[in-house]
Formats: structure tokens, sequence, C-alpha cells
């Protein structure tokens, strides 16, 4: 089954076009990546498939379902999305508690709230002692295992990914790799990930698409990657910018 | 041949609720003219460290030292208005991001001349034809054009070598660059860099290159200092980096992912090793 | 007393009531360090003493007249002097107390909610409703309070309830404008993108997510205007359209004093003094609460 299907799609913010003509599909327990630097648009997808860019034509269809231009509470159940900054992800006011719950009370899930917030804490490597602290509280990494884990509440198959480490420290970035990594393993999540960095990419990704200025130029595996084999100019150019003495 | 910048026994303290925390935990280097990389993690200290040898550290935060000298000035008998004279003109500093270190209201060209204006007296004419001509050292094309604009009017690297053309023009002995390439794109950074070293080269600067990526100041600088919770843990030849002694460091390079990556995790930092 | 600040200041509450008291019980560690702050907390929790306990306080009648003591400087009997009519001026202003409270509260339970509403309606939603509503704002907007107030109670009559009505019409509309640009700066938050794509609706989103971080700044907005409105009221009273006599509103007190301010000063100054006081309260504690709520100064733990 196909997770995703994107054919066609032209993305646009008011007047101006952001990407053209995006096509590529991700498979289901697939690990996707959209690489590029800023101004490529691969953000722009992200937006776009999840509904927060409700300007496009083309067709985006997830699991089978064309996606509509705006955003869906059944599609919620199936999609979430894990956003870049873990300091502005979460609302400020508000207890890891109340973020957590908050999706169960919306689409009025039964059982005990608190049983499953536990469950997903210990599932996130988040000491229970951190439940009902405020987001000031936390450290960077942390705050990132919070929008993990609250977009995990609602077991989606689906996960957007949108450059979700590049705000953390080393250390703490492969920290929250292995956990996105063994996450994937153990509740079969596809991933469309949106990043700058491709060793992250070898590292959690199975194929990736290379954006740059709203299009993709070169769809491979990440197989070639960890070879340096991609055929695409730009996509050789990222490569050699990305290797460093350390990696030979 | 006595050092640019001589620093023993560094302190910087910030009084806090729960009393005063040392960010910095007494810290000894020196720097000839050289490029020396302070590479941490957030918390480390680095940009603290940084912001002390100019003095940019206000109270409530503290700072102290047993020597802070800088070709042969005691930097921390230095006052207010004598460390004016030295930042800038003999010490400058480029940030990380231009967005917030570029005056947002005054024109590019008005903010080099500007820079300029404090340093030396200047004739208009003159003025403008040292604005272009700094725009030019930076690799920018179209000096008139990119005067006349904005900073939100430019890209990210742009601004940053607008950014670097100002601290650079009253030709200062050290530069002290704090992430300068951290909000810059990939193809951007390695440009940077490469203007950065340019100048640095040629006018037998020193540079301090505060930066939380290892692999880039190893391929750019001559010597590392690694930095942890306000100590240096580690101090090396850039080109031996690979076989630093410090767990922290191993464990930092461990860490980070590489292009041709085949293992199913990465190792994690065991800080019980070494944390205080 | 120690285990109950110890358990406030947890660092890993075990329940919301606990986080939510414990963050309470930090701001009010950080307003009370500031000593402007607690000057002015002390003098309006003053005047809410002096409202609640007047019978307490006051050592006359506020409206009993004894003609044969009128305009009697203060003394050791009188303590603020005697107005035109014999009336104590103290346990006038003590029992004017009650009036400016009373206006105060009601207004801003009045005025607050409905700008609030009004502004993250607006801010949230843009477009044509952003427009309408704030079409409708900026007209209230663009005349003066003061005047404002004037025309809604020379259009309703003079009377208390009246001059409380007005003075809330003519103060919501800069609580809308406040509550919209917060909203406005909110709404593109990744936090509130992330409750939306849970599929929360509209309602929930203004409600629970947007309202909550407007707070801080309307309560800090209103706690500053509280002095415009008293000053506002008094204003109202001083031209005879807000408390009639023989209610003892300190601007009326002021008013009547006008004539005879050059010899009995006290009739008119007294209750000015009181107005100024109050006034410089709130300001002092809305300010404090600014540098303690106001999330560019960060929550200081």
């Amino acid at each position: 089954m196909t997770a995703i299907d994107i054919q066609k799609l032209d993305v646009s913010y008011g007047d101006t076009k952001v990407t053209r003509d995006i096509g590529f599909a991700v498979a289901e327990g697939e690990s996707f990546a959209l690489v590029g630097e800023s101004g490529s648009g691969k953000t722009t997808v992200l937006k776009a498939i999840a509904g927060l860019a409700r300007t496009w034509t083309g067709s985006i269809s997830v699991f089978g379902k064309p996606r509509s231009h705006g955003i869906d509470r059944d599609f919620a159940r199936q999609c979430q999305m894990v956003f870049q900054d873990p300091y502005g992800s979460l609302h400020p006011r508000k207890t890891v508690d109340a973020v957590l719950s908050e999706p169960l009370a919306i689409h009025g899930v039964g059982g005990d709230h608190g049983k499953r917030v536990e469950a997903m804490l210990d599932a996130v490597g988040l000491d229970r002692k951190f439940r009902f602290r405020f987001p000031h509280q936390l450290s960077g990494g942390q705050r990132q295992r919070v929008a993990i884990a609250r977009a995990l509440m609602l077991e989606p198959k689906l996960l957007l990914l949108d450059e979700p480490t590049s705000a953390l420290d080393v250390s703490v970035q492969a920290e929250i790799l292995n956990l996105l990594k063994r996450l994937r393993k153990e509740q079969g999540l596809t991933y469309l990930m949106v990043t700058h960095n491709l060793p992250v990419v070898s590292f959690l990704c199975d194929r990736l698409a290379v954006m740059r200025h709203g299009r993709v130029v070169e769809i491979a595996d990440v197989d070639q990657l960890k070879r340096g084999a991609l055929t695409n100019p730009y996509s050789r150019e990222l490569i050699e910018l990305s290797a460093t003495p350390s990696q030979t | 041949m006595t050092n640019l910048l001589e620093v023993r026994n560094l302190r910087v303290t910030f009084p806090s609720a729960r009393g005063p925390v040392e960010v910095v935990k007494g810290i000894s280097f020196s720097l000839g003219r050289e490029r020396l990389g302070i590479v941490g993690e957030s918390g480390s200290g680095k940009s603290m460290t940084g912001r002390s040898i100019l003095k940019l550290i206000r109270s409530p935060g503290k700072v102290t030292a047993d020597r802070l000298d800088f070709d042969g000035l005691d930097l921390l008998r230095q006052n207010d208005k004598q460390m004016r004279a030295i930042r800038g003109a003999r010490i400058s500093m480029i940030m990380q991001d231009p967005k917030f270190s570029l005056n947002p209201v005054m024109t590019i060209g008005a903010q080099i001349a500007e820079a300029l204006l404090t340093h030396q007296r200047l004739g208009r004419g003159d003025i403008r034809q040292r604005v272009h001509a700094m725009l030019e050292s930076v690799r920018i094309a179209d000096p008139a054009r990119v005067a006349k604009l904005y900073p939100h009017e430019v890209s990210g690297g742009m601004g940053q070598r607008v950014m670097i053309a100002m601290m650079l023009i009253p030709e200062p002995d050290l530069l002290i660059a704090d992430e300068p390439t951290s909000a810059l794109d990939v193809s951007v950074q390695a440009q940077v860099l490469d203007i950065i070293d340019d100048l640095v080269k040629r006018k037998g600067m020193g540079l301090i290159f505060i930066s939380h990526d290892l692999n880039l100041v190893s391929s750019y600088c001559d010597r590392i200092l690694v930095m942890y919770a306000g100590t240096v843990v580690e101090e090396c030849v850039a080109s031996e980096l690979q076989h630093a002694k410090h767990p922290y460091t191993q464990g930092l390079l461990a860490a980070i992912p590489r292009l041709n990556e085949d293992r199913a995790e990465l190792p994690v930092l065991d800080r019980s090793g070494w944390a205080a | 007393m120690a285990s109950t600040r110890d358990w406030l200041l947890d660092d890993s509450p075990s329940s919301r009531l606990q986080a939510r008291l414990g963050r309470g019980y930090r701001v009010l560690r950080s307003l009370l360090r500031n000593p402007l702050a607690v000057v002015g907390a002390i003098i309006v929790l003053g005047l809410v003493i002096m409202a609640v306990f007047a019978p307490v306080f006051a050592t006359h009648s506020a409206t009993a007249q004894n003609l044969s003591m009128r305009l009697m400087p203060p003394s050791a009997d009188n303590w603020m002097g005697t107005d035109e009519l014999g009336r104590d001026i103290w346990s006038r202003v003590v029992y004017g107390s009650q009036i400016t409270l009373v206006i105060l509260l009601l207004v801003a339970v009045l005025a607050a909610p409905v700008g609030l509403i009004v502004g993250a309606v607006s801010g949230y939603f843009g477009g044509w409703v952003d427009k309408v509503m704030m079409g409708i704002t900026d007209i209230f907007l663009s005349m003066p309070k003061l005047i404002l107030a004037l025309a809604f109670v020379a259009a309703l009559g003079p009377g208390i309830q009246n001059a409380i009505i007005a003075i809330a019409i003519a103060t919501w509309p800069s609580y809308a404008r406040i509550a919209r640009a917060e909203t406005i700066t909110i709404r593109n938050s990744e936090f509130i993108s992330a409750v939306e794509l849970q599929g929360a609706s509209k309602l929930r989103v203004i409600v629970a997510h947007i309202l909550p971080l407007c707070t801080s700044s309307m309560i800090i907005r209103v706690t500053l205007d509280m002095a415009g409105i008293i000053l506002t009221a008094a204003g109202l009273g001083f031209i005879g359209l807000g408390a009639q006599p023989p209610l003892p509103e300190w601007g009326a007190m002021i008013s009547r004093g006008r004539s005879f301010i050059l010899d009995q000063w006290w009739v008119a100054t007294m209750p000015g003094f009181a107005i100024v006081i109050v006034s410089l309260g709130f300001c002092f504690l809305g300010d404090g609460l600014r540098d303690v709520l106001d999330p560019k100064h960060g929550e200081r733990q």
C-alpha cells in the first residue's frame, strides 16, 4: 500500500509559486527524506500534505485517500507532524500532561487518559516526573520528546517530520534520532522527513528526494547516497559540502 | 613573541535564584596570530568566553581572571572608554544571525558608513568609495545596489558578509566569530568561511572561531578547544582531533552521524564519566 | 510552612493543580521582589479593605448633615474636615471607596471579557470578520473616552449604573485591540498549528489556547487602566452626570468643593488625594505585573 502519492504538485503562497511539479511516492512503512536548502520548498510540501498550506494544485493522496486542501479531523488520526523548533511547538502555558491529553480529548477517545499519557512518556523515554512540568522547565531534547509523544498520541500511521533535530545539540540529536528509529520499528510507522542534513538521512531513511528552487531534481535510494553515487550535479555538490575529514 | 591573547583562570558568574552560577569555570588559553576554534554544545560557556574577552558581559554577570591580556594590554584594567576604543578597532566580533545583528531600519550602506566614521573622519565621496570597496572585499558584486538595500532585503549569506565587512573595516588584530555560519545554508557557509579565511590570512589577524560544529571547526582552524559545562576538556591541534583523548570529545565525535552511516544506533554520551 | 513552600516549588509536580499553584506562587514571589509593586499592592489592598469594612473605618455617617458644623477645617473630630453641608469628609471618602471599587470592578468585568473575545476572534479569523469587528472597534476608539462616556450617560440619563455602563462601553475597544495584536502574533505559532493539526475546532483553539496567552497583557492593561477609569468616573461625577448626590463619589465631592477651594481647600483636595493615591497604587501594581507577567521579560524562576 502506498502511504503517500504526490503528483504534479504546485504549492503557492499568495501569488508566488513555491513548488513546481513535485512528484514522488512513499511506500507504507518506508522512511523517506526531502532534502534541500532553505528556499527549496521542502517544508512547503510537508505543509501541503498536512493541510497547513491550502493553495495547491495537483494531487496528494495518503493511504489511498485524496487529501483535501485544509485540515481534516479524520486525517489527524492517520497523520501527525513533528515540528522543528522545540521551543515554539509547545504551548507555554500547558503542562506536558495537558499537551498530551488534549488530542485524546479532541477526538473523544475513551479510557483512562492518565494511563495513556504515562505509557507514552515511557515510550519516548521521558521520566514520569516530567508529567506536570511546563515547557520552560524542560530542556530542548526533552521538549522534542514531548512533541514526538504528542504526535503519537492518536496512533497515526504516518509521521511528518520537519527538521526534527536541527535545533538540538549534537549529543541530544543522537538520542532523538535513536528514538525515532526505534519508534518506527516498534510501531511500523511511515516517515516523511524534511532536512538539510545528509548524514541524518543516511542514518534514518530508506529513500530520498533532493529539492532545489521548488523542484525535485533527483530521487534515489539512501544506499546511493552512502556511496556518494547520486547523479544530479546539485546533489553531488550537496554531498561534497557535507563530507568532512572525519568521514571517508 | 608575545601572544596576541593571554587568558588565565577566566571565570564568569551569574546570580540566580539558587545562588551564583559559574558559567565559565576558570579556563586558560593563549592565542597567537592563528585560528583557534572553541567548540561546545549549548551551555558549555563558549559564547560567554568570547564575550568576556570584549568585556561585553554586563552586570549582574561578573567576569574575573588572573590574566586577560591582549597584545600586552591588561584588559581587566581598561575602563569603559578605553574598551570602546579597543572594541571594533583592535578586537572585533561577528555574531550568528545577521537578521538580529544588523540594524533593520538603516540601509546597508549607511551602517557600513557609520562603522567607518566611528574610527575615522572622511569626506562624503570618500565614504561612498570606501563602502563600495568594503562590499567588494567580501565578494559582493554590484556594491552600489546592495548599499541601498535594507537588511531584510538581502539573503542571510549576504547579510553575514556585510557584517564581516563592517567588522573588518578598522582592520582589527583579533576577530571573534561566534557561530558565524550556523544560520546559513551549507552552500553559503563555504563561501563565508572562505572570505573570513582570506581576510584573516591577508591581514595576519588572530581568529577565535566559536561553534557547536566539531567537524567544521576541525577543518577550518589550527587549534581546537573543546568546552563542556564551563571548562576546557580538550585542547589539541585540529588535525589531531580524531585522536582526541577526553571521553566527551570522543563521545561527541562518535555521536555525529556520517554520510556513509551503517550503525543501527548512534552512541549516546554517557556523562557520568566526567560530569562535575 | 516550609513544606508548603517546598510543595509549591517542587520541580516535578504530581498533579496539574500543583503545577498551576506552583507557577502562581513563583509569579507572586517575583512580584513581591519589586518594592514599587508591593506599595501598589498595599494601596489596592487598602482600598478593598476600606471599602469592605467601611462602617469600621468611618467615624461618622456619610450623609448626616450638620449645618452648624459646615466647612470646619481638619481636626481631631473630623480628620478631613467637613463639607458645605457639615458632613464629615473622611467618612465620605471612606464610603466613597465603596463606590470607586464597585465602578472599577464592574467596568473591568464588563469591558475586559468583551474586548478579549472580540479581539481574539477578530485576530484569529482574519478576513472580513476582522475588518468588520475592527471597524466597529475603531469607531469607538476614535473618540476620546470621556466624551464618549459623556455622550452615553447623557443619552441614558445620569446615575451611577449608567455611568458604569458608559465607561465600560468607552473602555472595551482598547482591550480588543490588545487581544487582537496578541492573537495575530500567536496564531502562526507552531503550537497553534500543532493543535489545529490534531483536529481541534476553532472554538477550542481560541478558548483553550489563544485566550490564556492573552490574559497576561489583559491583566496588565486593565490594572493600568484602573487609574483612567477612576478619573473618567470622577470626571463624570464632576460634571454631575455620574453618581448623584448625596452619594459620596469622589469626583462629585471635588466638584462641590470647587467653589470654596481657596478658603476651605480641604473640601476638594481630600477626595483629590484619595483619587491620586489609588490611581498611583494601580499604576505601580500594573507596572510590577507587567515586569512579572510579560513573556518578553521571561518567566524567571
